[in-house]
C-alpha cells in the first residue's frame, strides 16, 4: 500500500503552494481576521454572560476556554475544505492530476502531496491564529508550541477525511452530505465551544468518538499549559486514527484516480 | 541490444462486460510516426491510456525501449511526451509558468527549465504570450502549449491523442508543421486521429482500429492502393434503377448512407463507364483516400 510513496509528492505540494502565493494577500487575510472576530463575538459578547467554565478541574473564563476550540475548528476546516472542493476541482474539472500523471510522478505522489498540502493549510491557519491570540495574552508559553505538532497531525487527519470524501463522491454537490452529517456536527459538538461534561452521558461518549474532540483536547492543553502527557486518551486516539484515515484515503483515492 | 521505442503485445482492456481493446499487437519503430486510426469508441484512447500507464492493463504488456510500463512506470514516463486529448493546462498559472512547473515534475533544474521553456515557446510561436493567462489563449494556442509542455523533458517518444480535434484548419496546420519538424529530428511519434488526412500527411504507417481490434495495418499509400486503387467515383441522388444498371453492367459498388461508391484501380475507366451509362446521376470523381479504405473496412453495408 505504501510502496510508491516518495519525495516527489513534494512537487505536488509545491504546485499548490505556488498557486497560493500568486494571490497570497487574499489567502492570508482570513486567518488574521477570524480570531479577532471570534474574540470580539464570543469573548466579549457571549463571554460577558458566562462567568466561568470548569474544565478538567480548573476554572476558566469562557474566552480562555473557547480560543483553543477556535484553533481546533480552523485545523479541521482548513484541511477539510482544501482536500474536498479544491482537490475535486483539480481532479475533475482542471484535470491537473492527469497532467501531473503524465510525468514521472505516480498516483501516490499526487495523493500524498494533496494530503500534506491540506495539512499545511491547517498549520498555517493554526500558527497565524495562535500568534494573534497570543497578542491578546490568551496563550501559555512555552506549552503553546505544542500547537505546531498537534496541528500537523490534525491537518493530516482532516486532509485524509477530505480526500476520502473526494474519493467517494461522484459529484461535487454530494459534498453537502458528509459536511452536514459529519463535519458540521463535529464543529459544534466536539468540546470546541462548551465542555463535553454538560452533555447527557450518551452524547458525551458519542462526542469522544469524533476526531475533532481529541484535537481540541490537545490544543486546549497546549493553550492552557496543561501537561500534554496527561492527555493520554487523546494521544492514543490520534496515534490510531491518523494512520488509519490516511491509509483509507490513500486506498480510496488511488481507486478513484486509476479507473 | 536495441529495442523498439514502443511495443505492445496482446494488449487488452476490459471494463465490466465490455472489451474496449481486444488483444492487439503493434510497435512504433525508431524515427517512425505511427497513426492509430478509428472512429470514436474504437479503442484508440484506451490504448493510449494503457500505453502511458494511465489505466491498468487487463492483459498483455507494453514495453517502452524494452522497459515494462507497469514495472518501471517512473522511468518510462520520464522518457515520454504525452499530449492528452483534453487540454489540461494549469489555469492557475501563466503560459510560461505552466512549462516551468511541469519541468519540476521531471526534476529538471530551474535554470535548464527556463532555457527550455524559452526555446519551446519560440518553437510553438507563443513567445509573446509567455506571461498571459491560459484563459486568454485560443484553442489552437492551447494545443500548441500542450505540445510544448509535452516536449519539456526532451521525450524519446511522443504520444499524441487526437492532437487537432476541434481545431480550425489553420491551427491544425500549425500542429502538423511542428509534428513534421519533430519527426525530422527523429522523434518517434504515436498519434491517434479520426482525420484521415492528418494520418496520411504525417504517418509513416497506420493501424486501423474498430471495436477494439486492429482491422488493417500498413503504409497509408499502400493501403489505399491495395484496398481501393487509384480513383473513387461517388454517386448520389440515386434510386433503384441506378443500382440495377450498375449490377447489369457488372460494376461492383459499395453503398453507404445515401451514396454509392465505385472503386477504380487504374483510374479513368470507371468514371468513363458512369458518364456513358448513367449520364444523369450526380457524381464526383476523386482520388482514392484512406477515408475510403476505412469506410470499406468498417462500414455496415458492403454490396457487390
Amino acid at each position: 500500500m505504501f510502496k510508491n510513496i516518495s519525495g516527489r509528492s513534494w512537487q505536488v505540494w509545491r504546485r499548490n503552494a505556488d498557486v497560493l502565493m500568486e494571490t497570497w494577500y487574499l489567502n492570508f487575510l482570513p486567518p488574521f481576521l477570524e480570531p479577532i472576530m471570534y474574540v470580539l463575538a464570543f469573548g466579549f459578547g457571549v463571554g460577558s454572560m458566562i462567568h466561568e467554565v470548569s474544565y478538567q478541574g480548573h476554572k476558566l473564563t469562557y474566552l480562555a476556554f473557547m480560543c483553543p476550540g477556535v484553533i481546533s475548528v480552523a485545523v479541521m476546516f482548513w484541511a477539510y475544505f482544501e482536500t474536498t472542493y479544491p482537490t475535486f476541482v483539480r481532479m475533475n474539472y482542471q484535470r491537473t492530476f492527469d497532467a501531473v500523471l503524465a510525468t514521472p510522478l505516480l498516483v501516490e505522489d499526487v495523493i500524498v502531496g494533496e494530503c500534506l498540502w491540506g495539512a499545511t493549510k491547517s498549520v498555517m491557519a493554526a500558527v497565524i491564529m495562535t500568534i494573534i491570540l497570543g497578542c491578546f495574552g490568551l496563550v501559555s508559553w512555552p506549552s503553546v508550541l505544542w500547537v505546531l505538532p498537534i496541528s500537523i497531525l490534525g491537518g493530516v487527519l482532516f486532509s485524509s477525511v477530505g480526500l476520502i470524501t473526494t474519493a467517494v463522491c461522484p459529484k461535487i454537490d454530494m459534498f453537502n452530505i458528509p459536511i452536514f452529517v459529519f463535519i458540521f456536527p463535529m464543529f459544534l459538538f466536539s468540546g470546541t465551544f462548551f465542555p463535553l461534561d454538560v452533555l447527557p452521558t450518551w452524547a458525551m461518549y458519542l462526542a469522544y468518538v469524533l476526531p475533532l474532540t481529541h484535537v481540541s483536547v490537545l490544543i486546549r492543553a497546549a493553550f492552557l499549559g496543561f501537561p500534554i502527557g496527561e492527555q493520554l486518551g487523546s494521544i492514543a486516539y490520534l496515534a490510531v486514527v491518523v494512520p488509519a484515515f490516511f491509509s483509507l484515503a490513500l486506498v480510496l483515492m488511488k481507486k478513484r484516480l486509476t479507473n | 541490444m536495441s529495442h523498439h521505442p514502443l511495443e505492445a503485445r496482446g494488449l487488452s482492456k476490459s471494463f465490466r462486460n465490455f472489451c474496449a481493446v481486444d488483444h492487439i499487437d503493434f510497435h512504433v519503430a525508431k524515427g517512425e510516426c505511427l497513426g492509430l486510426l478509428g472512429p470514436n469508441g474504437a479503442g484508440k484512447t484506451t490504448t493510449i491510456r494503457m500505453v502511458t500507464s494511465f489505466t491498468p492493463i487487463t492483459s498483455g504488456e507494453v514495453l517502452v525501449f524494452g522497459q515494462n510500463i507497469v514495472e518501471h512506470a517512473r522511468e518510462v514516463k520520464a522518457k515520454l511526451g504525452i499530449c492528452p486529448q483534453e487540454d489540461n493546462l494549469d489555469p492557475d498559472f501563466s503560459v510560461e509558468k505552466n512549462l516551468l512547473v511541469y519541468a519540476r515534475y521531471f526534476g529538471i533544474p530551474k535554470k535548464e527549465a527556463q532555457l527550455r521553456a524559452k526555446e519551446l515557446l519560440a518553437f510553438v510561436d507563443l513567445e509573446e504570450k509567455a506571461k498571459s493567462e491560459i484563459i486568454a489563449l485560443s484553442g489552437g494556442m492551447k494545443r500548441r502549449l500542450v505540445m510544448a509542455r509535452a516536449l519539456i523533458n526532451r521525450p524519446k517518444l511522443l504520444v499524441m491523442d487526437e492532437p487537432t480535434t476541434g481545431l480550425d484548419p489553420v491551427a491544425r496546420l500549425g500542429i502538423w508543421q511542428r509534428l513534421r519538424k519533430l519527426k525530422q529530428e527523429g522523434v518517434p511519434v504515436l498519434l491517434t486521429s479520426h482525420y484521415m488526412e492528418e494520418v496520411s500527411q504525417l504517418c509513416d504507417r497506420v493501424i486501423m482500429m474498430n471495436k477494439g481490434k486492429i482491422v488493417l495495418e500498413g503504409k497509408p499509400h499502400d493501403l489505399v492502393q491495395s484496398e481501393i486503387g487509384k480513383e473513387v467515383v461517388e454517386l448520389w441522388n440515386t434510386d433503384e434503377s441506378t443500382e440495377t444498371a450498375l449490377k447489369s453492367l457488372r460494376m461492383p459498388y459499395r453503398k453507404n448512407g445515401d451514396r454509392l461508391y465505385l472503386y477504380d484501380s487504374v483510374g479513368g475507366e470507371v468514371a468513363r463507364m458512369v458518364v456513358e451509362h448513367l449520364p444523369r446521376v450526380e457524381r464526383l470523381v476523386r482520388p482514392a483516400s484512406l477515408e475510403d479504405v476505412f469506410l470499406k473496412k468498417t462500414g455496415q453495408a458492403l454490396q457487390e
